[in-house]
């Protein structure tokens, strides 16, 4: 079994065959006969209080069927957020941000609910509104939240949360700092004391939008006791323990399906417009659907913006001596997963470098502004963005090459990144010398022309609790079964190359089922980077159980016992020589031509997996940039990207995954932004939030893996799909800045920024 | 609003090589009409503003946004969808190419692009890599950064030459 037949290759990712046919099907496709549809009324203030809400004139148009406010949730749970529940379905006497939703329309037809949402006549009591950070955290600022909320129950997140005054249900004196986190180890201030090289900065890092090309949407149906739910959830067991909290219903009676997922990337993890369609079935009793536009979406989750200070002292051998850093999130009017995102804002901001004596505060803030919660790389980009171009203008100032630099801090094989934490599982240094090989190969000549690279090492896999079932059946061939959703990196077609290695059958004979929480296996989450290693794991033990099953049923049909029956490709090899299939010994032991056999496999914090975090997920990229002076433009010459991936499972979809999160870290760098002014959005839409399009390609991208098998995963693996966009933005600014003598400070990089940089002007907000 | 929301009109085209003659309401766009109404759910909507290409489709062979198309534009025409393209039961080259290439992730945007790229392909059946990034620079794909989709076109192109030269 060591001879790996289906692991490893590039094999045809059978979804991508659905998906070019058209066929695919994804939740914005499911509209069962006698679906209503909503339509969000949504707030057009800041912060204000709701004084009335006008539904008469919405409730007489035609088509018309319910229009649900926050009053009419009366003995439901009328909030949800898996770390803090501070969100508000509907809005419950006040509004928190422009777009917060405060009415649902639900009608027979899209156009009839258009219509009817048009027709809500609300009326505010405009209040003073906190719309920066900075704002928020000024003395005496308006409170977005005036009330603390109790944890949610999840292990890992109610340590994040909770607070000894929530738990006594007392009131504690309110600021808006939704939640605050700090590290340090060492005497930060005696080294900074003695250092032979202080640098400092502070910088900016944009709000962005992850632009899912589907958006949010989901269709619910109560009937018979029970929530069915179809949505574009990431995390559909995260969703299912929201929804039985809202309607006070068990888990089993909360149903929670994911088909496929046009888009994730980080902005579908967890709880979004669910509540919403479900609150609409709850009242009229028939399937509500709730799609979302893209400006809705905007106003539904963002990425964090961040203002970041850092500070770093060095010896005069280049080496750190200490790091300090003050990260400030704007993380809008609901928590939703801010806390983690600073959390681990926290963790990665000072890189995988030896630091001996470090000091982080970072503070996830509310505002009056769209709610901020996961996005590829959470926490990563803002903290690397900061991080690496410290250490840039560290090369500057001390004569170093920026990689010779990283090369005297960048921490060994096995040490520690996060004290008592697992120690680095890749060879950064390596990976490091790839990447600046490769640019070095092709480099310009010329003073327009500048090169940057960044490294970061993210604590990736988050908590894990991963389940898998492999159902052998009669003919051979095999349902796999996860949790683990499938929104385009590939894990439909992974897991089941996993099945078929593990199980010695043919890959066209793995039938992959995911996401549904009333029929599947329970998974925690699809994010962080997570189910190659973990799910991956569990598939490797559901198919060693099934294997178990088969030789204690194959010693009870042809005698001996089971460690009799040596493993096989597609069944067991007995005493007497010749492989019998799974599907025979199955048939036999029932006595029919009909059974199956289910192998289970449980993944916790135990054994490979107990050290935190199950894996550091590595980004090592390095860009040229040509810079014209005259306009400010930016080309990208060289995009270079190494995937410290262990093992490649499929190696073309970790170099797609690797080069589409290269491309949407450019696409934070060069291009994107959402800007508020005033209340509102200025660009909440594709045409004004502008995205990387193909005639932004680089001229050269190169994208290789490295596989070094030191992954706790299977076969050595590692996870894949965030690391090249962490710390993309700062190997941009630092190219930049050296084409053009002078540090950039805020992103996206612009033309019209970068020429005034070009030319000393005051930058613009 | 309700005279006018109610307004419909009849229309008569034919869909991937089918002749459909339906009434529809004057409001709707072709988007609407080919997903909820003949249940072409292949098309996808996403910007809904004619700038990310998702719901691309081709109508008398030219490609449109069928977001902000409307329905009854459509009458007297021949519209052609993702659907229509394997419609003989085998997979048109450029479909072939892109599931070869690793040219997709989520797919979402998949369909647009094959549509782009087949109205390129019947205008300049050899195009070069920066013709095809010129002519597909109007469809977003957030998920693979691009290069696989150029090298999955280059590489439709290239069969279906083949294919036509008999080869």
């Amino acid at each position: 079994m060591t001879d790996r037949h289906v692991v490893g290759q590039a094999v045809r990712r059978r979804d991508l065959l659905e998906k070019v046919t058209g066929k695919a099907v994804y939740t914005v496709d499911v509209v069962p006969s006698g679906t209503l549809h909503a339509k969000v009324v949504r707030s057009t203030h800041a912060h204000a209080h709701i004084v009335n809400i006008e539904t008469s004139a919405a409730l007489a148009s035609p088509g018309v069927v319910a229009v649900v406010t926050a009053k009419d949730l009366h003995g439901l749970f009328p909030r949800f957020g898996h770390i803090v529940p501070d969100h508000c379905i509907l809005a419950i006497d006040k509004v928190r941000y422009y777009g917060e939703p405060v009415a649902l329309v639900v009608a027979e037809g899209v156009a009839a609910a258009d219509d009817g949402a048009q027709l809500v006549d609300i009326e505010y009591d405009e209040l003073p509104a906190v719309m920066t950070a900075e704002d928020a955290l000024a003395e005496n600022a308006p409170l977005v939240h005036e009330e603390a909320y109790r944890a949610s129950s999840d292990e890992s997140f109610a340590a994040m949360a909770a607070t000894p005054d929530d738990e006594r249900g007392g009131t504690v004196e309110r600021d808006n700092v939704a939640h605050e986190v700090t590290l340090e180890w060492g005497d930060v201030d005696a080294a900074f004391a003695g250092a032979h090289t202080v640098v400092e900065g502070e910088v900016h890092y944009p709000m962005l939008y992850a632009y899912a090309m589907e958006p949010y949407n989901a269709i619910a149906h109560f009937h018979d006791g029970t929530l069915h739910v179809v949505s574009t959830a990431q995390h559909p067991y995260m969703v299912r323990t929201d929804l039985a909290r809202i309607f006070g219903l068990p888990l089993a009676r909360v149903r929670v399906e994911v088909p496929y997922v046009g888009g994730g990337y980080g902005s579908k993890s967890y709880t979004k417009v669910e509540p919403l369609a479900a609150v609409g079935s709850w009242v009229t009793g028939r399937p509500v659907k709730l799609v979302l536009d893209v400006e809705e979406s905007i106003y539904t989750t963002r990425a964090d913006a961040a203002d970041v200070k850092v500070r770093s002292a060095f010896d005069e051998n280049g080496r750190i001596l200490a790091r300090e850093f003050d990260i400030v999130l704007d993380s809008g009017a609901y928590a939703d997963n801010s806390p983690l995102v600073i959390a681990k804002a926290v963790n990665r901001c000072f890189g995988p470098y030896r630091v001996p004596n470090l000091r982080v505060r970072g503070r996830s803030v509310y505002t009056n502004t769209s709610p901020a919660s996961s996005y590829r790389g959470f926490g990563a980009p803002q903290g690397s963005f900061a991080g690496e171009l410290n250490l840039d203008q560290a090369a500057d100032r001390l004569g170093l090459d920026p990689v010779e630099l990283r090369l005297r801090n960048l921490v060994d094989v096995g040490e520690e990144v996060l004290r008592g934490k697992r120690g680095i599982d890749a060879d950064l240094k390596a990976d490091l010398r790839m990447v600046s090989e490769s640019l070095r190969r092709d480099a310009h000549v010329g003073e327009s022309y500048g090169v940057g690279v960044g490294c970061s090492a993210s604590d990736a896999g988050a908590f894990p609790v991963s389940t898998a079932a492999v159902r052998l059946q009669t003919d051979g061939s095999v349902v796999l079964s996860s949790g683990s959703t499938e929104m385009g990196q590939g894990s439909r077609s992974a897991l089941a190359q996993i099945a078929a290695e593990e199980l010695g059958v043919e890959l066209a004979d793995v039938y992959v089922s995911q996401s549904d929480t009333g029929s599947g296996p329970y998974e925690r989450t699809t994010g962080a980077s997570r189910t190659t290693t973990l799910v991956g794991l569990a598939v490797q033990r559901a198919c060693a159980d099934a294997r178990a099953k088969i030789a204690e049923m194959a010693a009870e049909v042809f005698g001996g016992s089971a460690v009799d029956y040596e493993p096989a490709p597609g069944g067991v090899r007995g005493p007497d020589g010749p492989v019998v299939g799974f599907g025979e010994v199955i048939m036999r032991w029932f006595g029919a031509n009909a059974g199956e056999v289910t192998g289970i496999g449980l993944v916790r914090r135990d054994g490979a997996t107990q050290k935190m975090p199950p894996f550091w997920e590595i980004g090592m990229v390095g860009v040229e940039v040509c810079v014209d002076r005259e306009t400010g433009a930016v080309d990208v010459e060289q995009l270079v990207t190494v995937a410290d991936v262990g093992f490649a499972i499929n190696p073309r979809a970790v170099e797609g995954q690797d080069l589409g999160a290269a491309t949407q870290g450019l696409g934070g760098a060069l291009f994107e932004e959402l800007v508020y002014d005033g209340p509102q959005l200025l660009n909440p839409n594709i045409v004004e939030y502008r995205v990387p399009r193909m005639g932004d390609l680089p001229a050269k991208i190169d994208t290789m893996i490295a596989e070094r098998r030191d992954g706790v995963g299977p076969y050595g693996a590692k996870g894949a799909g965030e690391g090249a966009l962490n710390p993309m933005a700062p190997a941009v600014a630092s190219a930049v800045g050296r084409a053009i003598g002078r540090w950039p400070t805020r992103l996206p990089l612009t033309p019209e920024r970068v020429w005034r940089l070009v030319n000393d002007l005051p930058p613009v907000s | 609003m309700t005279a006018q929301t109610d307004a419909r009109v009849g229309v008569t085209a034919t869909v991937n090589g089918v002749e459909i003659s339906r009434s529809v309401a004057t409001r709707i766009t072709l988007a609407q009409f080919l997903r909820d109404d003949l249940g072409l759910t292949g098309t996808k909507v996403s910007c809904e503003l004619q700038v990310c290409g998702a719901c691309s489709v081709l109508v008398d062979g030219a490609p449109v946004s069928a977001c902000t198309y409307l329905a009854s534009d459509i009458d007297g025409r021949t519209v052609e969808t993702v659907e229509g393209l394997s419609a003989g039961g085998s997979m048109h080259p450029l479909q072939e190419a892109f599931v070869d290439n690793f040219a997709l992730q989520c797919g979402f945007c998949t369909p647009g692009f094959l549509m782009m790229a087949k109205a390129l392909l019947e205008r300049n059946p050899n195009p070069t890599e920066d013709e095809v990034r010129e002519y597909l620079d109007g469809n977003i794909c957030r998920c693979t950064g691009y290069r696989p989709i150029v090298e999955a076109v280059l590489d439709a192109a290239a069969r279906m030459r083949r294919e036509a030269s008999g080869d």
